[in-house]
């Protein structure tokens, strides 16, 4: 495959194979979680969980296995920045798995990969074969005494509900992809019952640069609360879809002008799970703490109708949802029951309140991360975009 | 209940066993928290849940059960953690750290009902024509959360076709909530495995493997799920329609038996607590019901006990005198859960499987064989029922080879919740009737028949009669008041060695055909052991497999239902270990109470063998009538 040049300050900026390997195992390993605590870095898979406290969680924790497990089922609707990463940067992502191994102490790492990816297995499996060819798996890895680590490849079956990890621990042991009860978190009872780090594609690829420049150079970048640099894939209408890399902390006024984005109406931020921003709001700035992203952003211009859009949102998540609990596997439906009865001019104000207060009960009582998440786009588009969703429409009882 | 630890099910739904300390006063092993703005105490690893029932605040459930692992997938539970953005399921929240609850803020009461509105909106069904109705978990709910309309809509037309092709259990899952009880029920429970969830999103329902009707997979008819259902998604397959037309159809003779542990639960029906026994108010009311005749069940346990036991003297006799190649250990046949278990999942041991019928079988063939000689009655129009705590029963007498009298030896089987019914709708409230008795010829059982009923009873049933006859010795000198302590209660498995010692009694008469002298069995040890739910069944016959212990035993009972019969897959619901702690004691004290307490000193018995089963136990009419033989079924359906 063509290599696109990209640039950024931090993940497309330049690394050598193996580099931050050979920096970890010269280090101490509480020096290494102290540069990853210094530079602040939060889980980029959406949910922002700083990765230091993780990663200290497992390895305080008492256990004859570890695991490292990376996260690779990239679902989101809209995301498609760890395709890039596993496709052009692999020596990011595994040497930043062998620098968490290195650190929390685990023998065996696992890249869970989205089972619609299974064009890149093959290459992927070269890949750690050359790793291994090199040291820089396996046994005594480069010459660490009883350093040892080994990374296999495990295919998901297309469930979006297996992104959420301890869905994906499920996955792994062979059950139904479905959320566990938490507390117990996977840094204490994850794969197996071990202590497991589980962590999307992009934090590794980023610990690799943070191990070798250090956590000071790392939070120069981004704001105070959301450090370093983050990969977007932004697509819809714009000239120049792609992921990018930018600083956090970047506005999305900004953003659309570097993609080319014209006449847009709204941008959905953070996936189908995400939330939807009006033209008024478009000076709020990408971060953690503002419009929260794992990668994903969606644009829409003026012909977009954005009912449509939270229709087909919508139907996504009643068939994703993985049923397990009352609230998102009953609750998506209602909500997309209600887009529909707006969409025909069949509803009451009362009832689309109603849903919306529902959407705001899943929020809090849904199992795990998927029904909390899946009424953000109702709520927002209803909220937001109230005038063109409702223009001349009254419902039944007309106006 | 053996420990969760251990369970086959998946994590996700699995406790989260935070190990709770010896001693709560060591330092850490009692953690602070706040319910309510109340200031409690409790030991690391109590759950939210378990903190506020302790201290008498309720909070509703509903996928949770006290046999069953947790699930937290109902998320009725929900309650407030102070600093968690989220609303947290109480069940399934092990408390490791000084945290503030609250039970019922505004959020918390607006998603329970929001909850509560969502299952009911894909619930089909009205309550008014549903057999669960006023017994029903989302009904009491809806009750608890003042519903009195549907927020978000309601079904109009049931979503899945009820499969009743089986003769016990009928899934009707259009009124599914997807708790998943009957899933964690069936897996751990029961480890037999044939539920689970199928599909995803709002296609989730709870299936057979690849939706096969249950007829056709590996169910073990056992009808625990039942028992744990929250509402009418699961319920027994119920004959009473066509036994009320027998009763009215002048031409029919209807006569039913009726088993122990009914009776010690049927009051619950009619809201007495748990544990109260109407054995004698039901006889009136099956009488005024319409029903021709009364018989007691626990007369063929006694004859069971008899065919049973003479069975095992004849394999040990086999093995030690004669140095024959016999199946050992015995396994008891009276529980058809059990049976069918066995079948599918350990059919290369089914020639270890008493050959006995169970007592509901042995009744049936000899009403229409015994009975209808004796009384001039054409079998052909006797209609035989029987009052179980089972619905595998309803298999079982369905079962193919089950006619030896040359009809069907058991035309229905009939739960102790049906028969509630039926006397409710005969205008009959249960408790209010006087006492009446059985009726002659199977009149008066023993209470070693009586304790069938619970885990164990075969057992203690059998050593009672076998030791009398071994050792000559009355079974009150060798066990005080002949209660055999180690084979009662609840746990999962248990074991008892019974030596015989060197002093053996005489043979008695009706054994006199089989075994010379007991001079073989001087000085060996009697081994037997007892295991409930299949689950634990599980673990023996893995055992005996693998050569350990129990592989050395003499005789095992085992039973399908957690508890034995009385926490049958046909009792009144619902089932707890409290619930079945109380019928076992009725039933033991039941026995106490009891002048004959040992299967062979039943007069009916004896005079059976006197006037019928003239060759005496085991012999050729026994073999013809009382005994069956089982089939290898194995886990793969064609």
């Amino acid at each position: 495959m063509k290599k696109i040049e990209r640039k950024g300050e931090v993940i497309f900026s330049s690394y050598k194979r193996g580099e931050a390997i050979h920096k970890a195992i010269s280090m101490k390993r509480e020096d290494i979680l102290f540069e990853i605590r210094e530079s602040k870095l939060k889980g980029r898979g959406g949910a922002g969980f700083p990765t230091s406290t993780k990663w200290m969680l497992v390895s305080a924790a008492q256990a004859d296995q570890k695991y490292i497990v990376c996260n690779a089922d990239e679902g989101e609707p809209g995301t498609f920045k760890d395709r890039v990463l596993l496709l052009e940067y692999p020596e990011l992502v595994f040497d930043g798995m062998v620098v968490a191994a290195y650190t929390i102490g685990a023998k065996n790492g696992i890249v869970y990969l989205r089972g619609e990816y299974e064009y890149m297995l093959n290459s992927l499996e070269g890949y750690l074969d050359e790793m291994r060819k090199d040291n820089l798996l396996g046994k005594n890895i480069c010459g660490k005494e009883g350093f040892d680590f080994d990374i296999i490849i495990r295919l998901g079956s297309g469930a979006y509900v297996c992104g959420e990890e301890t869905a994906l621990i499920e996955s792994l042991e062979g059950n139904r992809g479905e959320a566990r009860n938490r507390p117990p978190y996977p840094v204490n009872t994850g794969f197996m019952g071990k202590p497991t780090t589980v962590n999307n594609v992009e934090t590794f690829a980023v610990v690799s640069h943070i191990v070798i420049k250090g956590g000071e150079w790392y939070k120069k970048l981004g704001t105070d609360k959301s450090t370093g640099s983050k990969l977007f894939s932004v697509s819809g209408d714009c000239d120049k879809p792609g992921v990018y890399e930018l600083p956090w902390g970047t506005k999305i006024s900004e953003l659309l002008e570097i993609v080319g984005a014209k006449n847009t109406k709204a941008v959905q931020v953070g996936g189908a799970s995400g939330i939807c921003i009006p033209k008024s709001q478009f000076d709020r700035t990408l971060a953690y703490e503002d419009a929260t992203t794992g990668g994903s952003i969606m644009i829409f211009n003026e012909e977009r109708d954005l009912l449509h859009v939270l229709k087909n949102f919508m139907e996504f998540f009643v068939e994703e949802s993985c049923g397990q609990c009352t609230p998102c596997r009953i609750g998506n439906v209602k909500l997309l029951e209600g887009v529909e009865m707006i969409e025909k001019g069949k509803f009451t104000f009362h009832h689309i309140n109603n849903l919306k207060e529902l959407g705001k009960s899943m929020q809090v009582a849904s199992k795990c991360g998927l029904g909390q998440s899946s009424p953000n786009p109702f709520i927002s588009i209803l909220e937001n975009f109230r005038e063109e969703i409702f223009n001349g429409n009254g419902g039944i009882h007309g106006k | 209940m053996e420990s969760k630890e251990k369970l086959r099910a998946p994590i996700s739904q699995k406790p989260h066993v935070v190990e709770k300390p010896k001693d709560p006063s060591y330092i850490g092993g009692t953690i602070s928290i706040e319910i309510n703005e109340k200031k409690l105490s409790v030991p690391l690893g109590t759950t939210i849940l378990e903190a506020c029932k302790e201290y008498g605040i309720h909070v509703p459930t509903l996928c949770y059960h006290e046999d069953l692992c947790m699930a937290g997938v109902c998320r009725v539970c929900v309650v407030e953690v102070e600093g968690m953005r989220t609303l947290q399921a109480s069940c399934a929240f092990p408390i490791t750290a000084p945290i503030k609850i609250k039970t019922s803020t505004p959020m918390v009461r607006k998603a329970r009902r929001h909850i509560i509105d969502l299952m009911l909106s894909e619930h089909s069904g009205e309550c008014y024509s549903c057999i669960r109705n006023s017994n029903c978990e989302l009904q009491k709910l809806a009750k608890e959360y003042g519903v009195d309309h549907y927020t978000f809509g309601h079904v109009d037309k049931p979503r899945y076709e009820v499969d009743n092709s089986s003769y016990s259990v009928i899934r009707d899952m259009s009124k599914c909530v997807l708790c998943k009880r009957c899933v964690r029920t069936c897996i751990d429970l029961q480890e037999v495995g044939v539920l689970e969830s199928l599909d995803r999103g709002r296609e989730t329902h709870i299936g057979t493997f690849l939706d096969k009707p249950l007829s056709d997979v590996i169910c073990i008819n056992c009808g625990q799920c039942i028992n744990r259902c929250p509402t009418a998604a699961l319920r027994a397959n119920d004959p009473s329609d066509e036994i009320w037309n027998a009763i009215d159809d002048p031409n029919k003779h209807v006569v039913i038996q009726t088993a122990p542990s009914p009776r010690a639960a049927i009051g619950e029906e009619f809201g007495l607590p748990a544990g109260t026994s109407m054995t004698r108010q039901m006889n009136t009311a099956l009488k005024r019901i319409g029903f021709d005749r009364v018989f007691d069940t626990n007369t063929t346990a006694d004859l069971t006990i008899i065919e049973e036991g003479t069975e095992l003297v004849i394999r040990l006799y086999k093995a030690l005198v004669k140095k024959e190649q016999v199946s050992l250990p015995q396994f008891t046949s009276c529980s058809p859960g059990w049976v069918k278990y066995l079948e599918h999942y350990y059919p290369e041991y089914i020639d270890n499987l008493s050959s006995a019928k169970s007592p509901q079988q042995m009744f049936g063939a000899l009403i229409k064989t015994f009975y209808a000689e004796k009384t001039g009655i054409d079998p052909a129009n006797i209609v035989s029922v029987a009052v179980m705590p089972c619905s595998a029963k309803k298999f079982e007498c369905n079962r193919p080879e089950m006619n030896d009298s040359g009809y069907k030896d058991v035309d229905y089987g009939l739960t102790t919740r049906e028969l509630a019914q039926m006397i409710k709708e005969a205008g009959i409230h249960l408790p209010e009737m006087p006492k009446g008795d059985f009726d002659s010829p199977f009149g008066e059982a023993s209470g070693a028949g009586l304790i069938f009923g619970a885990t164990g009873g075969v057992m203690e049933a059998a050593i009672r009669s076998i030791v009398e006859f071994v050792t000559g010795k009355k079974a009150e000198d060798v066990f005080e008041k002949a209660n055999i302590i180690p084979l009662r209660g609840f746990d999962g498995i248990k074991y008892m060695e019974i030596p015989i010692g060197n002093e053996v009694g005489t043979v008695p008469d009706i054994l006199k055909h089989l075994v010379p002298d007991w001079n073989w069995l001087k000085g060996a040890t009697l081994k037997v052991a007892v295991a409930h739910g299949t689950a634990n069944a599980k673990k023996i016959m893995d055992d005996i497999k693998a050569g350990g212990k129990f592989s050395e035993c003499h005789f095992i009972e085992f039973m399908a239902c957690p508890g034995g019969c009385l926490g049958g897959g046909g009792q009144p619901i619902p089932t707890t270990p409290e619930i079945r702690k109380k019928r076992a004691q009725a039933i033991y004290a039941e026995d106490e109470s009891l002048v004959v307490r040992k299967s062979h000193e039943n007069p009916y018995v004896i005079r059976l063998y006197e006037e019928f089963l003239k060759e005496g136990p085991c012999g050729h009419k026994s073999h013809k009538l009382l005994h069956t033989h089982y089939i290898k079924r194995g886990r793969y359906i064609a």
